[in-house]
């Protein structure tokens, strides 16, 4: 395989530099696609982090994450080793099971829950969820029952029954934490700081495989790089790519990370709406839009997982362009637009137009998505996104509907729906959107609206769900999405993550 | 007894759990020149293979050998029972997925990088897949099983009612989150050291053996701790085992093999789904007379621990009730899948789903609360009435299911819930409630009479701190936590007094596999039997030095005390050596009483049974076929628990992953014969979201077990698994209420599953 020629950048190839449990680390890897995992367990020889799955699904792997946002802020997220490339880690601070604990072994108040409310069984899982829960805890966490389970969605235990492990949790509230953790938070800031200050464009990362990893720190640079190596595969947060290497085995010789650039690394809010940048990730973004949009705020939290949302980006989700998406059809129905970048020229494009085939895209060779615009709501439209998965968190969705319905006096004026899972790609229902156009808001849709659904896909059958189900589903959200009292188990009071109003 | 027992405990590998100091067999360090095995799988589900290409895989990057059948000196074969598993498929291959090759290289990433270049043809022929196929044409690993009591079509013609159906209830993969793994290390003058992650570490050592053509004490196999096992490590770690021993004799370096999660859920059995059939007649009180079941279950493509696993699905099709006439038959389903294994129940949770069903369905046809239907079968309690013979002929004399049921019943506050799901449904066209409280008994022993027993190796040092060493493995459930207490409270000492080695062949030969339940049982009666010896022996010469009666010598609280003086238990241990007494003894131990015929399908195969129930709500949005499960009250009998809050954790666990069994585990084959579902991202377990924001778990008083167990208390591992059926006719239940007709719910009860069977049962 001849990798592709990359304008080299006139810049001099540099180390990755983390700190790692309180330690700075300067490391060329000999594959410039090794994941943190492989190198913590073979290279820095610290076990502690388990692979269950490699793919980012099983959590048993988390690690801590702490990394300085564009305004200054350092944010502690747990974040999936197994499919984190370790050259993404520049300049942030990477904590492991085995620093949890302090300096003379003493248990951190995470740990010590977890032993007191026999929160192990087999242990396999629990260095994961001790990271998980460390980034609770160092975020500020309220260890109320809802926010640790979406704390826990993304660590998978075999044994417990998670009982346990969510009463050692509650039982943090009361926790004080340790001088020493103070200590070791300090340092991290200061290493986090003084690699900002210092900071430079990644350079050219090259390994002794003939692998390249290049992250530049600017706009212009990037684009640059990615016009003029356009088969160089653009990197985010990896949360797909990393299953392409672990998974599929695929090699790849040359990544570009959009990661370093601070000004992708941002949401910009005006009148008309947001603009979220290319670095982006799901977590930042549904922080930051959860107050617009509230119905956002639930299908992000049940997108992939808290370690997931923390490193997986928003224009990632839609760039690779996967048939489901999840949140694809949200904001298809949302009239999303994106900004699409090439060399010095930038052009926009409605997200309906981006979509062309299976996994197949509006990207020009060369050409990258720098953004997505959500226009704002307004007062007069009915926004619903429902999705439906095997189980409630960390699935990807057997069928997503969104529903973005303007009304006047009760009569729906203007109506876009998008769905995920019912086609190649995540698509607008026209003929449904035309049929609804004279309905009323509140009432459920008559049959020629359903038909007019139904002739806008052909669904298929695949492991997450058949055919017909998905043909049944579709209809049945249109009727979730138009009538109130039929809105979903959370709409009944049965919120997805337990109950909320009924009393069992 | 002291207060070492009956007291809950931490796990006492719990500290290092939370810091990352427990190891797996994938870290331990290893010695330099470690090689690894990267196995080459089969893509054809069945045929025979022309032609194996691998010369440019053996002459690529960091490749050291290339592993074939041709390879092996010894018998080719991991199988546990039947000889019919072969190591390397040679000539011929039985699933899709099956190991064919194995490529020993330096790194993971060669070894993948050079099997990219194999060259594998085949002749496929026409897989049988499923148990339809099977059942088509005839293809059983052995003739139908038939297991009666009665004359169960006679009582079924002459009953008031008569219903017959079907169910159908999909595999399940254990989902271990630690993957098979061995280490194999080469040792001087043809002997091997294997770590491997393995509830059978006896079973490894005869497997390498027999691959290597060697002698049983040639192999010497260390377990110190499984990540998980559920029964998919009883005999699906031959496999890893085997290939890395040869591979270090071969190349003379020590081999690592860690299936990764794809292969590993490619590879392994899992747990055997389904097809059971049934007619049943009853009288007007839901009164069962008389009923026949035909069981027919995917065993895949060779025998593994299938015949003990139809034999249990059996004795488990009457559950907890007592029904004069009983016909069961049982067909093992030889397919080209994967060879279905061991699985936390072991067959006996089919079994009970389908008597299960039978009940659900005659409560719906006499428009009765199914409880009331399960209550009237109930085998009387001990004590209360003439007790009852199951089908195969073990009279049920422990009984405790009307009281416990009773109970429940009262704590879950379940009538007053009826009457209020009821009037709540009512009002709601797109949400439905459903509520079911389902029974448990299961038999604890292994099936096959011989191999219920256990050995223990127990030391004293001078010091007083004692080493421990027992036949069974330690794969999370607290079994290493449990038989340390036993220990110690033999000796009056505190538990931290005592280590637990990991468990090897070298130190307690000839065992059992860590299964059945029956870990505590014969592993801690064992450690029991050896502490009791030692402590004996140690009181006789105290005894003598203080001239007084050994049986007024109390070990207590770390203390001996021998009349009015008391030393520590370190010093009696010290005065022992110098008194030249052994301070060492194995233990052993055989479960009495036990008879088998496994030809009649008749006797007394359990030393006892455990009893559960539990009781589930959900409720089901009927536009999507959604669920949640809103509340659990379970009431479980672990006898005299010998550590209340590990069984609790066993009972909780074992919930959430019947749940998970029934609900949303889904297994998908393509027509191939090619699983599709063989990763986290398209198999689905339980996420802590799943489980009931309310749930009520305790254990039942009932005075402990009346069998002669360690300390009377009751096995646990197994039993609270199918507690979940609960939740499966609570769905049903559910739907029930939004249909007109009975809505015959298969598992697993997936959206998809409960909306498509709501709208044909709407729609018939």
């Amino acid at each position: 395989m001849t990798p592709p020629l990359m304008t080299p950048p006139l810049m001099t190839p540099r180390p990755v530099r983390f700190l790692l449990n309180g330690r700075r680390v300067d490391i060329t890897p000999d594959h410039a696609d090794v994941t943190l995992l492989n190198w913590l367990r073979q290279d820095a020889q610290l076990t502690g982090s388990k692979e269950g799955c490699a793919e980012g699904d099983c959590g048993a792997c988390s690690v801590l994450v702490a990394r300085r946002q564009p305004d200054g802020r350092v944010t502690h997220d747990a974040a999936n080793a197994c499919i984190l490339l370790l050259p993404m880690l520049d300049g942030m601070a990477v904590t492991t099971v085995e620093h949890v604990a302090g300096p003379k072994g003493e248990l951190h108040p995470v740990q010590q829950a977890m032993v007191d409310h026999h929160g192990s069984q087999c242990g396999f899982c629990t260095p994961g969820f001790i990271l998980s829960l460390l980034a609770g805890w160092r975020s500020g966490l309220a260890w109320q029952r809802p926010e640790i389970e979406d704390l826990i969605a993304g660590n998978l235990c075999r044994c417990t029954g998670y009982g346990p492990i969510i009463t050692a949790a509650e039982s943090l509230a009361a926790a004080t934490p340790p001088e020493w953790e103070l200590a070791r938070i300090a340092a991290e800031y200061d290493f986090l700081e003084g690699h900002h200050a210092q900071r430079q464009a990644h350079g050219l990362l090259t390994s002794d495989h003939g692998q390249s990893f290049y992250a530049p720190d600017n706009l212009d640079d990037l684009a640059d790089a990615i016009a003029a190596s356009p088969d160089a595969q653009i990197i985010a947060g990896a949360t797909d790519i990393g299953l392409w290497i672990t998974k599929q085995h695929r090699h790849l010789p040359a990544f570009i990370s959009v990661m370093a650039v601070e000004e992708l690394n941002r949401i910009d809010e005006d009148d008309a709406g947001f603009t979220i940048g290319a670095g982006v990730s799901h977590h930042h973004a549904q922080q930051a839009l959860r107050e617009h949009f509230p119905q956002l705020d639930e299908l992000w939290r049940r997108f992939g997982s808290r370690q997931v949302r923390a490193t997986g980006t928003v224009c990632g989700n839609l760039a690779n362009g996967s048939p489901i998406g999840d949140l694809a059809p949200a904001f298809l129905a949302l009239g999303a637009e994106l900004t699409l970048r090439h060399g010095a020229s930038s052009r926009r494009l409605p997200l309906d137009a981006f979509f062309l085939g299976y996994m197949d895209n509006a990207l020009a060779a060369g050409e990258f998505v720098q953004a997505v615009h959500l226009p704002k709501l307004d007062d007069r439209t009915r926004f619903r996104a429902i999705k439906i998965s095997r189980r409630f968190d960390q699935d990807i969705s057997a069928v997503m509907g969104a529903f973005a319905l303007r009304h006047d006096n009760g009569v729906i004026t203007e109506a876009r729906v998008g769905f995920g899972g019912m086609a190649a790609t995540p698509a607008r229902a026209s003929a449904c959107e035309a049929a609804l156009i004279g309905h009323a808001i509140n009432s459920a849709p008559t049959e020629r609206i359903l038909t007019a659904l139904d002739g806008d896909f052909t669904p298929i059958s695949d492991v997450r769900a058949s055919a017909g189900y998905r043909r049944a589903i579709a209809r049945n959200l249109l009727i979730k999405a138009l009538t109130d009292d039929a809105v979903s188990l959370a709409g009944a009071g049965v919120h997805s993550l337990g109950l909320e109003g009924i009393t069992a | 007894m002291t207060s070492t027992i009956h007291t809950s405990r931490v796990h006492d590998s719990a500290h290092l759990h939370v810091t990352g100091a427990a190891r797996y067999v994938d870290d331990l360090p290893t010695p330099r020149g470690t090689l690894v095995v990267v196995p080459g799988l089969s893509t054809i589900a069945a045929g025979r293979i022309t032609t194996l290409g691998l010369e440019d895989v053996r002459h690529s990057n960091g490749v050291v050998a290339v592993l074939t059948a041709a390879d092996i000196p010894g018998k080719n074969d991991v199988s546990p029972v039947f000889g019919d598993d072969p190591m390397l498929a040679d000539g011929r291959v039985d699933y899709h997925g099956q190991i064919i090759y194995a490529v020993v290289a330096t790194s993971v990433r060669a070894a993948r990088a050079a099997m990219a270049k194999a060259v594998i043809t085949y002749e496929a022929r026409r897989p049988v897949l499923t148990i339809t196929d099977a059942l088509a044409q005839d293809s059983l690993l052995r003739a139908p099983w038939v297991v009666s009591n009665g004359d169960a079509a006679k009582a079924i013609a002459e009953a008031p009612h008569q219903l017959d159906g079907q169910i159908t209830i999909g595999g399940q993969e254990h989902f271990y989150l630690e993957g098979h793994a061995a280490l194999a290390i080469p040792d001087e003058n043809n002997q091997v050291m294997v770590h491997v992650s393995s509830q059978h570490p006896t079973e490894i050592q005869h497997k390498v053996a027999d691959v290597l053509g060697w002698a049983y004490h040639d192999v010497n196999v260390e377990v110190r701790r499984m990540g998980g096992g559920f029964g998919g490590k009883e005999s699906q770690g031959n496999h890893t085992a085997c290939l890395t021993a040869l591979a270090a004799t071969i190349t003379g370096a020590p081999v690592k093999m860690v299936y990764d999660r794809d292969d590993d859920m490619k590879i392994t059995g899992k747990r055997h789904d389904v097809i059971i059939s049934y007619r049943a007649g009853y009288d007007d009180d839901g009164r069962i007379i008389g009923v026949e079941f035909e069981q027919a279950l995917r065993c895949g493509m060779s025998f593994d621990l299938s015949y003990s696993i139809g034999e249990r699905a059996v004795m488990h099709a009457d559950n907890a009730y007592a029904i004069p006439h009983m016909t069961v038959v049982s067909k093992l389903c030889k397919t080209n899948t994967p060879s279905n294994t061991a699985f936390r129940g072991f067959g006996g949770p089919q079994g009970m789903m389908g008597i299960e069903r039978v009940i659900d369905e005659i409560a719906h046809a006499l428009g009765r609360d199914a409880l009331d239907i399960r209550k009237i079968n109930f085998y009387p309690d001990h004590g209360k009435g003439e007790p009852a013979a199951t089908h195969y002929g073990q009279v049920v004399k422990d009984g405790v299911i009307n009281d416990l049921v009773a109970k429940l019943e009262s704590s879950s506050d379940y009538a007053s819930r009826r009457q209020q799901i009821t009037a709540w449904n009512a009002e709601r066209p797109h949400l439905k409630r459903g509520l079911a409280l389902t029974p448990v008994k299961f038999g604890i022993s292994f099936n096959k009479t011989i191999l219920n027993q256990g050995g223990a190796l127990v030391h004293v040092y001078t010091d007083g701190s004692v080493m421990l060493n027992h036949g069974g493995t330690e794969m999370g459930q607290g079994l290493f936590t449990k038989v340390k207490q036993i220990t110690a409270s033999v000796f009056g000492i505190d538990p931290r007094q005592v280590r637990n080695t990991p468990t090897t062949t070298a130190k307690v030969p000839n065992t059992s596999a860590t299964a059945a339940s029956s870990g505590t049982d014969l592993n801690g009666m064992a450690a029991y039997n050896a502490a009791t010896t030692i402590r004996d022996r140690m009181a006789d010469h105290l005894a003598e030095l203080h001239q007084m009666a050994a049986e007024d010598i109390v070990f207590e609280g770390g203390m001996v005390t021998l009349g009015g003086e008391a030393i520590s238990f370190a010093e009696a241990a010290n005065l022992c050596w110098q008194g030249r007494v052994s301070l060492s003894s194995t233990g052993f131990y055989a479960t009495p009483d036990l008879t088998w015929d496994p030809q009649l399908g008749k006797g007394n195969p359990f030393f006892y049974y455990a009893y559960g129930a539990a009781a589930t709500e959900v409720v089901v949005d009927m536009l999507t076929g959604e669920h949640r499960v809103l509340r659990v009250d379970i009431l479980h009998d672990a006898g005299a628990s010998l550590n209340p809050a590990l069984d609790l954790g066993q009972i909780e666990g074992g919930y959430i992953q019947g749940l998970g069994w029934l609900t949303m585990e889904e297994l998908v084959y393509g027509d191939d014969g090619r699983l599709l579902t063989h990763a986290p991202s398209t198999y689905k377990i339980p996420a802590a979201s799943d489980r009931a924001l309310i749930q009520h778990i305790d254990l039942y008083d009932g005075g402990g077990n009346l069998a002669e167990t360690i300390y009377r208390s009751k096995a646990v591992g197994e039993p609270p698994f199918m507690l979940a059926m609960s939740a499966f006719f609570a769905l049903s239940d559910a739907l029930s209420s939004a249909c007109p007709g009975y809505p015959g719910l298969n598992a697993p009860a997936t959206a998809e599953r409960l909306l498509m069977t709501a709208g044909a049962v709407t729609a018939s």
